[in-house]
């Protein structure tokens, strides 16, 4: 890359990069073990080496844009601004969670940050995705709806669909793959006929493009450009994020269908490694203000950790509340 | 009051709610220019334009979903299936998604849509267009099922449905759309949720129906109140919420009681309905609570064997007739 990276963003904004990186690493490394000790139960999705992904997209987007995402949604609520605490507390299913611990890990939502909810059937945000754009359409207040989901997701039918009926509606919606080559144990290549996954938009005359999603500035670019684009035309785009998540598919997964040395070539590619390499390099930061970034972060998820366990559990009668109105 | 069809009742609900509320769309497969499957949209392109009606896609699951995602965002879709039976190609979005977002999003988001879904057998439409699902909505808390069998109750249940911050599965029997009756002009006339009609009293035996159940469970009653036998009808109007209240007032007075669903008999709702009846009025009973049913067949297409499948008046007259001869 010829520029530097003073020229494209500013230490602030830069440095605002590198700690939510680190603060979501840090909190998935933490989610996993709080549920080695049993605190976190249930399915867990974590999101660990994907970060450039939620980072940089969601430099590039309006606060009023909305975001929805899959399962794996720790770091997409945090980077959108959920309180760290409130989503602990969500995964150790207490009252003080984001969603009352009704939703879990995979059921983030927090309408007043604009974040419209991680879901947990795949490709089932695809329509709720499209609703939003339409609805935010028709009520003109021009947001772009960021719709992340995995590359497995690309082979259900809601993927077809919902792209057909964005780009025949012409609504605002800017698809964001992460593609992080498994849908659980399945490679990509093995799911997709078509395995280069953003030139399966052409059937639908939805532009495209790939971008290094192990990059936080490329994606953060990327996004910025698309959304503009977005919202400047009323029509869908489609990113494909290429990026790799560290650990298995969920806790449960040894992740043994793929190499050592693949994953070594990936984690030294670590988005939060590369970034502090040049923000170094450039002279923005020194090592003495990056460890302090994260001995910061870690206190946040420390923080957070003793805020799940000291809460209390929902009450009985909570199980009959939220169901109507 | 002016008698209309059943079909205009819905027309009408439809436009009067989307003049009071610029928030209210529709939308769904030959909504707009083709004015529906069921002419059910007749005038609503010409009167709203295409940014409130909208034809889409043969995308069942997708045409849910939507309405899912708008109804977050705060507009109120009613959005049309073109039959009940496509309906099930919608589950994941209807299931999974619309009678979920509220709970497992801990009551921070509402979703104030409806799905209209013509339905029901009869028409010698072959299995896989003469299906009637009710059972399966009514399983699945989170969502309200509206099944109206007269003209007024189906305008005044699709205005509260429009109105309800709930999602809605407003059911419509394709048979009951060329069916007249009087309806309310006022247009804040409304039908409340969880309150069954009762259509006629009586007091020897409660026929319990819903769509155009309710309406044959009411011929049977004139025809057999010309034989002397006195029965009440009673309407559900709602699947969900059901007034079970109505119902159990009406067998304790009657002390016998007779189901009658289109849906299959296994896992149907009728007997969802006796169990309930025998829950809270077993002291009272006098006999064994019947149903009559659709067969557990999928539905064959000759009209001289479709009508076995599906409950008839003569049905249900005899199988009253036989309940009050039913020895205690």
């Amino acid at each position: 890359m010829a520029d530097t990276l003073r020229e494209l963003l500013s230490e602030e904004e830069l440095i605002g990069f590198y700690e939510q990186m680190v603060l979501c690493r840090e909190f998935e490394e933490s989610c996993a073990e709080q549920y080695s000790k049993g605190h976190i139960t249930g399915f867990l999705h974590l999101y660990s080496g994907q970060e450039a992904v939620a980072v940089g997209c969601t430099a590039g987007l309006q606060q009023k844009d909305y975001i929805l995402s899959a399962y794996r949604d720790h770091a997409q609520a945090i980077v959108r601004g959920a309180d760290p605490k409130k989503v602990m507390a969500e995964l150790f299913g207490k009252a003080t969670g984001l969603c009352k611990g009704k939703g879990g890990s995979m059921h983030l939502f927090a309408p007043q940050l604009n974040f419209m909810g991680g879901y947990a059937i795949v490709g089932g945000q695809f329509p709720i995705a499209v609703g939003l754009a339409w609805g935010g359409q028709l009520l003109e207040e021009d947001r772009v709806t960021a719709c992340f989901f995995g590359d497995g997701s690309m082979n259900q039918g809601t993927f077809h669909e919902s792209l057909n009926w964005a780009r025949l509606w012409d609504l605002p919606v800017l698809f964001i793959c992460e593609n992080n080559f498994y849908g659980i144990g399945t490679e990509v290549h093995r799911a997709s006929a078509q395995a280069a996954l953003h030139r399966r938009t052409c059937g639908y005359d939805i532009p495209s493009e790939k971008v290094d999603g192990m990059d936080v500035i490329a994606m953060y670019q990327a996004t910025k450009r698309a959304a503009e684009w977005v919202r400047e035309r009323q029509r869908p785009y489609f990113i494909e994020a290429v990026t790799y998540r560290f650990r298995g598919h969920s806790m449960s997964d040894p992740a043994k269908y793929r190499s050592s040395s693949e994953t070594d070539v990936w984690k030294s590619r670590d988005p939060i490694i590369n970034l502090s390499r040049r923000l170094l390099e450039e002279g923005i930061a020194t090592q003495e203000r990056l460890d302090e970034i994260t001995k910061r972060c870690l206190a946040r998820v420390e923080e957070s950790v003793r805020f799940a366990e000291e809460s209390p559990w929902p009450e009985d009668a909570e199980v009959w509340e939220d169901i109507y109105v | 009051m002016s008698e209309m069809t059943y079909r205009d009742a819905i027309n009408q609900a439809l436009k009067e709610e989307m003049r009071r509320d610029k928030t209210v769309v529709t939308y769904g497969e030959d909504v707009a220019l083709y004015e529906g499957a069921f002419k059910v949209t007749r005038g609503l392109l010409s009167e709203f334009g295409e940014l409130r009606v909208r034809d889409c896609p043969i995308s069942e699951n997708t045409i849910v979903g939507v309405a899912v995602g708008a109804a977050m965002a705060g507009v109120r879709p009613v959005a049309e299936l073109m039959t009940v039976n496509f309906a099930l190609l919608a589950m994941d979005q209807i299931v999974n998604h619309m009678a979920k977002v509220r709970y497992m999003f801990g009551g921070q988001t509402t979703v104030p849509m409806v799905i209209r879904m013509p339905g029901g057998g009869g028409s010698q439409l072959g299995a896989q267009h003469s299906q009637s699902l009710e059972s399966y909505f009514m399983h699945c808390p989170g969502m309200l099922v509206a099944y109206p069998a007269t003209p007024a109750d189906a305008k005044g249940l699709l205005k509260s449905s429009i109105r309800d911050d709930n999602p809605v599965i407003f059911l419509e029997h394709e048979l009951l759309y060329n069916s007249k009756g009087e309806v309310p002009e006022d247009p804040e006339f409304l039908v409340p949720f969880g309150q069954a009609a009762v259509m006629t009293e009586g007091d020897q035996v409660t026929l319990v129906g819903y769509g155009r159940m309710a309406i044959l469970a009411l011929q049977a009653a004139q025809q057999l109140e010309k034989e002397g036998v006195s029965c009440e009808v009673i309407d559900l109007r709602t699947l969900a919420p059901l007034d079970m209240d109505t119902v159990l007032a009406s067998v304790k007075k009657t002390g016998r009681a007779m189901v009658i669903e289109e849906c299959w008999k296994s896992a149907g709702l009728g007997g969802d309905i006796a169990s309930r009846i025998y829950e809270g009025c077993f002291d009272t009973l006098l006999a064994p609570v019947r149903r009559v049913s659709g067969l557990d067949v999928p539905m064959p297409y000759s009209r001289k064997i479709e009508k076995l499948c599906i409950p008839q008046v003569d049905g249900i007259v005899q199988g009253v007739r036989d309940l009050l001869n039913e020895p205690y």
